[in-house]
């Protein structure tokens, strides 16, 4: 079994063209990046705002809710639902991307929230004591401080995105999932696993990428400090292991 | 509803299998991540590296995992050992960590007056630490409940029959009552797995409902 799928990997076959390797790496990673964008144009001002005024909460829980939804039922209803209306290849891209959409939300919406309020009341009460806008405490103050958090949240967004991208060669979208699904319905065993190694792979290396990141670009002052350590401040020792993930907001597909 | 009226009896089976492979695992899971989370605890250098490692199991998406599964165990694709075995790994990965904070977050001067009591290793462990923890664990598991039935529906894609067959067939062939039946039957599984885990954690915890029920 190891020798075949070895034999896949090295067939040069598999490397080149519309169903090579490269080409369908591009593909999966095109359309998560493209689900990722989309949630974040929605629920970046939307996450800001319920944290920023404290209106609103009920969006986050509603989203939070629709996760239980099983990501394969949500697929298939969307695609048959929404699919007949376009032709070509839209008939999958839509479906496909809408559902990748919805389900990006619930964690950029939570992180982005999350963050918000998370942060020092102090903090916030400088900003305006020195004169700042609504808009400056936002931007300068509430944004940067929400970074961990928000990331966090881009990262549960990423790995849920590129999970239901594999799944959604169901519906007939490109992606690494075409290996899996046409090589399980093929009986190539080879096929199917190969697909599912490199899946497992960019997800693994997508993780370490984003942890990276939000170590780089979050500021100094701040990861220095437990952030979102809530349950047991008393008790010393505990703080800087929960610095990175204080809210667990995954759910994988 | 006229789909379900004369389809019941699978439904029915299918529900019980769903069950079966999404509620073992959570079992197997929590009783791994028990061992795992404590020494996460009692090494305080070892946490950081045994939840990153769960972590990281996470991350792999359930599809890939399901066939990786014959690889790693020399099972055969259609073997529902592959999807008990993934589940449990998913479910190790998602309570390691709350087990280790829940632990964590029994106050010091608990674990010493219960040491003084003479209470000490496994017997502190079972008599004390883990019964204050159960909120916390409770919590973690119900996560894990609500994503394991989830994720189960996805092994009707390598083949391993549940509530997902409804979603896969009722999709190839447009049947959307059976479509449905599959989606409200898997969130019906979630929401009664949630609430008995959330009964479970009542019963366990007495001392939460007296003198107003600190958390």
């Amino acid at each position: 079994m190891i020798a075949s799928l070895l034999d896949w990997f090295l067939d040069p076959a598999n490397w080149s063209g519309e169903d090579g390797i490269p080409a369908r790496l591009f593909e999966h990673l095109w359309y998560s990046a493209l689900a990722v964008g989309l949630g974040l144009v929605v629920a970046l001002p939307l996450g800001l705002w319920v944290g920023h005024s404290g209106r609103g909460r009920w969006v986050v829980s509603v989203a939070n809710s629709a996760r239980a939804v099983p990501t394969l039922g949500l697929l298939f209803a969307v695609a048959l639902w929404v699919g007949p209306a376009f032709r070509g290849d839209l008939a999958y891209l839509v479906p496909s991307t809408l559902v990748l959409v919805l389900l990006a939300l619930p964690p950029l919406l939570a992180g982005t929230y999350a963050g918000v309020e998370a942060v020092d009341p102090a903090a916030r009460d400088a900003a305006q004591g020195v004169g700042m806008t609504g808009w400056q405490v936002l931007r300068q103050v509430e944004l940067p401080c929400a970074l961990p958090l928000l990331l966090s949240g881009v990262r549960t967004a990423v790995l849920q995105v590129v999970a239901t991208t594999t799944i959604a060669a169901l519906i007939g979208l490109g992606g690494l999932g075409r290996y899996l699904i046409d090589g399980i319905a093929l009986g190539d065993y080879p096929r199917a696993a190969g697909g599912a190694l490199l899946v497992a792979l960019l997800a693994v290396v997508l993780e370490g990428m984003l942890a990276l990141l939000q170590r780089k670009v979050v500021s100094p002052g701040l990861s220095g400090r437990a952030v979102g350590r809530s349950r047991n401040d008393d008790d010393a020792g505990t703080g800087k292991e929960t610095a990175q993930e204080p809210v667990d907001l995954r759910a994988p597909a | 509803m006229d789909w379900l009226a004369s389809n019941w009896r699978t439904v029915g089976e299918l529900t019980l299998s769903h069950l079966y492979l999404a509620g073992v695992p959570l079992l197997l899971g929590l009783a791994l991540s028990v061992p795992l989370g404590w020494t996460a605890k009692r090494w305080r250098g070892s946490y950081a590296a045994v939840v990153t490692s769960t972590g990281l199991l996470y991350t792999i998406p359930s599809l890939a995992l399901f066939v990786i599964m014959p690889l790693v165990l020399g099972t055969k694709i259609l073997d529902p050992v592959n999807v008990l075995v993934a589940m449990t790994i998913y479910t190790v990965a998602l309570l390691t960590r709350t087990v280790a904070d829940g632990l964590m977050s029994v106050p010091d001067h608990v674990e010493q007056a219960a040491t003084a009591m003479g209470y000490g290793g496994l017997r502190r462990l079972f008599g004390v630490e883990l019964p204050l923890a159960v909120p916390v664990i409770a919590a973690g598991l119900r996560v894990a409940a609500v994503s394991n039935v989830s994720i189960v529906s996805i092994a009707s894609v390598i083949g391993v029959s549940q509530l997902g067959d409804l979603l896969l067939d009722g999709y190839r062939r447009i049947i959307w009552g059976e479509l449905l039946t599959g989606i409200v039957a898997t969130l019906l599984l979630a929401l009664l797995l949630d609430a008995v885990i959330q009964l479970g954690s009542r019963a366990l915890t007495p001392w939460q409902r007296v003198a107003g029920g600190r958390p």
